[in-house]
């Protein structure tokens, strides 16, 4: 029989428990994504959220789900799953089928589930921040309180774009947070390769905004962070910068197989001791909130709902011809024909 | 159907006549752009705005800073970025580029963003956007700032894109750009703001995309032509009509969607078509028109169809220079005189 847990909780037992799942479940859903592509069901440009899971479950578990807004860049699997989009869907939609939340015209780069309030899914470095406060304005605008979620990488906020749309956001007073999400390198250039000044938060400070730089890693740290800053600007609907300090543990892309270019087996090793689902449950055990045989079958049970979805979306149709003209448009087909 | 009064109007206030009609009908339209409001626009097309939606609390989004009719920091990419997001979000944007030729700076939000968010979501959000301005060459504006390029755009899938001539198709056609659902560009030649026409005051009345207009009827051959060089060609076809040549004039009006089968009926029935842009020549959307006519109407032509297009040169700033680049009633003559 399992101890009871320690009455100081940081959170309840079940969101622990949930928290802890989500990020198994990220976690197994690219491993499956890496698989699709070696297997040739995934093409193209495909990155995944392995090493950063907790950054996107301690963010995206502060929001209201369905009001407020969110939009990132290309790496964005976890996002969608986190705010609820139909795993298989995603999926599907990586291996660009019918069954995908586009019918294959975004893929892997290009997730959208607009009721969801998730935004994309974009591929120009930089180029959805200024997207990002358009949401926020639209939400001014019409007096509602909703936050915005605004990521981008640590190599985007070089881009001239994100400083005008953080110019504007601080002018307007928009209630949208960027979120760097600083896993070190910009593809396979090292954060100090890239920016002339390291401490990217600080890029607030010019416009007058609040800014501050966070752990990415610690769950718990992430999610009292997260609800901190989302609490306050949807009070204050003011925007914020925040340089969220993470790690990515595979590489670039499906297609980065030459990571010593840029990095040594020996520094993945040690930043691996920071493995954000090593760090929970090292809290887990320590505060007896599941035993060792529960994490094993948690991670299990995730692997296997990875796997079903895999199968399913793999069972997918892929699109008809007849669909490469629909919503070119919203009102009109694009002339036809070569 | 009332019977619809018409006014007199210049181009310019047809256009601002639109905006204001469009946006007390819908709080969901806005206004953005350099210098747009306090100082009234570069060409006084927004004169009159700032005042007129600001003194109800509502127009305000800051109050004290941003209102209905949005004053923004010189940001291409980023005015056009964050009215893509707005638009997403369910807003009615109306960008105005100072001159089109600084849309150059937000291709990347026009093209890769706005025109590509219908189709990567299937259909899950929408771009109702219009992105309007000055395009062309103006008096002396020299290299960087006469530009005239509504072929590029037109050149995008995703995109519409419209040229309107006329007081009249300004104003009926801005309204169907700001109640279009996908992003629009709305090319006003800087040429055109001073000249006056008839407009009919309906605020529901549309002039739909997608339509050519015949601007003058002929039966010895086609001009086709959108924008300011529909007026060269009217007078080319005056002059023409004294050497008792009658020619037609097609106003193309928009470029995507592009009526052909206006175009072809012309060109079917005058068997000779010449196609003229005030941009380059080499490449431009001219070239487009011309190679459709040749494509669909081969039969039907007497000779090859002729193109009258802008030098192929930055435009210069001495006034003897450009006015060698633009094109002119002499230009299509010698070109009409080519073909017959
Ligand atoms: C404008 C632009 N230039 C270059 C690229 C190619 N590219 C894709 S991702 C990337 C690195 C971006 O790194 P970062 O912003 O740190 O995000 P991360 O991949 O680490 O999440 C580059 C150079 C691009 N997609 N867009």
């Amino acid at each position: 029989m399992a101890k009871q847990a320690t009455s100081n909780l940081l959170e309840s037992p079940a969101d622990l428990e949930k928290f802890y799942r989500d990020m198994h479940f990220i976690r197994h859903f690219e491993r499956y994504c890496e698989r699709a592509y070696r297997q040739g069901k995934a093409g193209g440009y495909l990155h995944v959220y392995i090493g950063m899971e907790a950054l996107a479950v301690g963010w995206m578990t502060r929001i209201k789900v369905g009001y407020d807004y969110v939009i990132t860049a290309y790496r964005d699997h976890a996002h969608a799953l986190l705010l609820g989009s139909d795993p298989v869907a995603c999926m599907a939609e990586i291996m660009g089928r019918q069954g995908g939340l586009s019918r294959g015209k975004g893929g892997s780069m290009h997730l959208y589930d607009i009721p969801r309030g998730f935004y994309g899914g974009w591929g120009i470095v930089g180029g959805h921040t200024p997207l990002g406060a358009g949401l926020a304005l639209a939400a001014k605008y019409r007096k509602e309180k909703r936050v915005v979620l605004n990521f981008l990488g640590d190599g985007a906020s070089n881009a001239g774009v994100f400083f005008e749309a953080l110019n504007m956001a601080a002018l307007y007073e928009l209630p949208c947070i960027f979120i760097i999400e600083n896993n070190e390198f910009a593809m396979g250039t090292r954060l100090e390769y890239h920016a002339a000044d390291t401490e990217l938060h600080k890029r607030g400070f010019p416009f007058g905004m609040k800014h501050e730089r966070v752990d990415g890693m610690d769950l718990l740290q992430v999610r009292q962070d997260a609800k901190r800053i989302v609490d306050w600007v949807r009070e204050n609907q003011k925007p914020y910068l925040v340089e969220v300090m993470s790690y990515r543990f595979s590489g670039h892309g499906a297609a980065d197989n030459d990571q010593g270019l840029y990095r040594s087996k020996e520094e993945i090793e040690e930043a691996k001791n920071r493995d954000p689902i090593h760090l929970l449950e090292k809290y887990l055990r320590e505060h007896n909130v599941m035993t060792d045989e529960k994490m094993e079958a948690i991670e299990q049970e995730t692997e296997e709902a990875a796997a079903r979805v895999f199968e399913a979306a793999d069972d997918s149709p892929h699109p008809d011809p007849t669909e490469v003209y629909d919503h070119v448009y919203t009102d009109m087909s694009p002339e036809a024909g070569h | 159907m009332p019977t619809s009064t018409r006014v007199e109007i210049t181009y310019r206030e047809a256009v601002r006549h639109c905006i204001i009609e469009e946006m007390e009908r819908d709080p969901n339209v806005f206004i953005m752009g350099e210098d747009i409001g306090r100082y009234k626009g570069t060409f006084r097309v927004t004169e009159g705005l700032y005042d007129r939606f600001g003194s109800e609390r509502d127009d305000f989004i800051v109050p004290g800073i941003a209102r209905r009719v949005m004053d923004t920091p010189i940001v291409e990419p980023g005015i056009v970025g964050m009215a893509v997001g707005a638009a997403m979000a369910g807003l009615r944007p109306i960008v105005e580029m100072m001159t089109m030729s600084f849309s150059i700076l937000a291709l990347d939000q026009i093209i890769n963003h706005a025109a590509k968010v219908h189709y990567m979501t299937n259909g899950q959000a929408k771009v109702p956007l219009v992105i309007r301005g000055p395009g062309g060459a103006a008096n002396q504006l020299s290299a960087q700032h006469s530009h005239s390029l509504e072929g590029w755009f037109a050149h995008v899938p995703g995109l519409k894109v419209v040229a309107p001539s006329t007081p009249a198709d300004a104003k009926g056609m801005l309204r169907a750009a700001i109640r279009d659902d996908n992003p629009v560009i709305f090319t006003e030649s800087p040429g055109l703001y001073g000249i006056k026409g008839d407009v009919p005051e309906d605020p529901e009345f549309i002039v739909p995309f997608g339509k050519a207009k015949v601007a003058r009827e002929g039966h010895d051959l086609t001009l086709v032509a959108y924008s300011r060089m529909v007026h060269v060609c009217l007078s080319v076809a005056e002059k023409l009509a004294a050497k008792g040549v009658s020619a037609e004039v097609v106003d193309v009006r928009s470029l995507l969607p592009l009526d052909t089968s206006t175009i072809y009926a012309s060109v079917e029935k005058t068997h000779r078509a010449v196609v003229v842009y005030e941009d380059w020549k080499n490449g431009g959307y001219g070239a487009e028109i011309a190679a459709r006519i040749a494509e669909d109407c081969f039969d039907s032509l007497d000779s090859p169809v002729g193109r009258v297009g802008g030098l192929n040169v930055p435009m210069p700033y001495s006034r003897v220079l450009e006015l060698q680049c633009i094109p002119s009633d002499d230009d299509v003559l010698a070109a009409v005189d080519r073909l017959v």
